[in-house]
């Protein structure tokens, strides 16, 4: 079958990465489930077991914002990737010698570290149903986490774009996703902080992120703001992920 | 035959630098035209440009008649290349690897891995289909990204320094290749800096230096402009060379010194047009 060029070109680049997940697929699942289930044993199992929430356990609060974090680590992961075949592999040059578009190699890399964010979702859930905690996992939940990895993996290509060695996108995460994890909602309620730290709390991404999973995991009434939110920005950064690529030809 | 590879004034300008100062060059279907120059000479900025990885600061490429900028998709599709850096999927097997360049060129499925078969065959790599690349040598690593330059079938295959970091064995073999690949009609671009493989291979080279072409002819054209015998001698500790016209002239030759006599070799062309080693007032 023949198909048009730009699905077949974004498909060949989210090919290769799913060959290269594939190939490490044993080692990408014990890496994306040990901090989970250390932050669950830890803060949720030994800290929190306490603990409750507007009438839910500390674990029930956690689970989905550890979903909701670990669907923003793993999304913008591909970062990594994209500098090590570009940096070191030198496969950039490839995509950019063939008759791909910008288009389909952003969507590509995109979906690759939506595929990631999804997978590290379904580790999660399965170290929930481990320590008993099992929640609401209709469409809206699955519609957030999808909706922030768009947003995170867009973001990721867009600075892989930017960096100029490897370093300094080891510090683009420490600076960015780190802060981010811990802040935004995953392991605490964000209201429960004085007014003026919340505010600037709530303008991060995974704030709304973490509250769309956790009320769709919850079966509560969600804020369908934070669904449009989340896709907005990621649309936004989707067109500067483009416009990066477009500038790495030298 | 048609022109298939057109620069017209083609510059690049980093800031102050320029790596490139206004390239005319037009190579003809089915040539195989080496590109000649010192390391930082501007070969490989030369094929970054035509193979679309860095933007030209003007002038104009055109491909098989497809200018690179206004129909980028359509000239992509007319060359393969071979990049100094070997660009393989490390943790991918040759197949793969393959597999993949067919899919980004919009091959057919079964036609892609026909082809694949085929170009592992004529490579020698048919037992290496399933290998990882990683457990490669250098020498099957460069093979492979010529067979995989093949895979879609192009018109033009640019090569930029296909030879370099490889042993004197495989050089010579993958030397073979390339013109066992021309043979079948592909136009081939070749940028080295290893004399010897344009003298070998080419059909016409052109000299490049501090981004300017200097001088373009056949390696024969090229070495008559300088003579056709050299005689080598050590003055004070440097390689002092002669050129000249006949073996006659070269045989009237007298020193008190030891000297070498030897035919007249593309180096010395490079040389002598190029300015950069030769001392005129040593020359003939």
């Amino acid at each position: 079958m023949i198909l048009p060029s730009a699905v077949n070109g974004c498909l060949a680049v989210y090919r290769r990465e799913l060959l290269i997940l594939r190939r490490r697929f044993k080692r990408q699942v014990a890496g994306q489930a040990v901090s989970p289930l250390l932050y669950l044993l830890t803060f949720g199992y030994a800290m929190g077991g306490g603990l409750r929430f507007d009438g839910i356990s500390y674990l029930q609060f956690l689970l989905p914002g550890l979903v909701a974090m670990s669907s923003m680590t793993q999304s913008f992961a591909i970062a990594t990737d994209i500098n090590v075949a570009r940096f070191y592999w030198h496969i950039f040059d490839e995509f950019q010698a063939a008759p791909v578009s910008n288009g389909s190699y952003v969507a590509g890399e995109v979906l690759a570290g939506m595929t990631r964010a999804l997978i590290s979702a379904v580790i999660i859930l399965g170290l929930g149903l481990l320590f008993g905690v099992r929640l609401h996992y209709g469409p809206l939940f699955w519609l957030a986490i999808l909706l922030n990895s768009f947003l995170f993996a867009s973001l990721a290509v867009a600075l892989a774009m930017l960096v100029k060695n490897h370093a300094d996108q080891s510090l683009l995460t420490s600076f960015v996703i780190t802060p981010m994890a811990f802040l935004g909602g995953t392991f605490f309620p964000l209201d429960r902080l004085p007014g003026w730290v919340q505010v600037p709390l709530h303008l991060l991404p995974l704030s709304h992120a973490s509250t769309a999973v956790r009320s769709a995991a919850l079966g509560r009434s969600v804020e369908y703001f934070s669904f449009v939110l989340l896709a907005v920005t990621g649309a936004v950064l989707f067109w500067l992920a483009l416009h990066c690529v477009n500038r790495a030809r030298d | 035959m048609g022109t298939v590879i057109e620069l017209e004034q083609v510059c690049k300008r980093y800031g102050r630098i320029t790596a490139l100062a206004g390239i005319d060059l037009a190579v003809a279907q089915g040539e195989l035209f080496a590109y000649l120059g010192p390391n930082g000479a501007g070969k490989s900025t030369t094929i970054r440009i035509l193979t679309g990885l860095t933007r030209m600061s003007s002038g104009r490429v055109r491909l098989n008649g497809f200018d690179i900028e206004r129909e980028p998709m359509a000239a992509r599709r007319q060359f393969g290349v071979v990049h100094q850096h070997l660009n393989l999927d490390q943790e991918l097997s040759v197949f793969e690897n393959m597999d993949l360049h067919g899919q980004l060129f919009g091959m057919e499925r079964r036609s892609r891995r026909q082809r694949i078969e085929e170009l592992l065959a004529s490579f020698g790599l048919a037992d290496r289909a399933r290998t990882l690349v990683r457990q490669l040598s250098g020498g099957l690593r460069r093979r492979v990204t010529i067979a995989r330059a093949l895979l879609h079938q192009p018109e033009i295959l640019f090569l930029d320094e296909p030879t370099t970091g490889l042993d004197a064995a495989i050089r010579r073999r993958i030397r073979a290749m390339i013109r066992e690949v021309q043979a079948r009609g592909t136009t081939i671009f070749l940028t080295t800096h290893q004399i010897e493989e344009a003298e070998f291979l080419a059909g016409r080279v052109a000299f490049l230096d501090q981004g300017r072409i200097v001088a373009l002819d056949s390696p024969a054209g090229l070495m008559r402009q300088v003579g056709s015998w050299a005689i080598d001698q050590l003055r004070e500790g440097r390689l002092v060379t002669s050129y000249f016209a006949s073996r006659q002239e070269a045989a009237a030759f007298r020193s008190e010194d030891g000297f070498t006599l030897r035919r007249v070799n593309l180096e010395d062309a490079f040389l002598a047009l190029t300015g950069r080693k030769v001392h005129p007032e040593e020359g003939r």
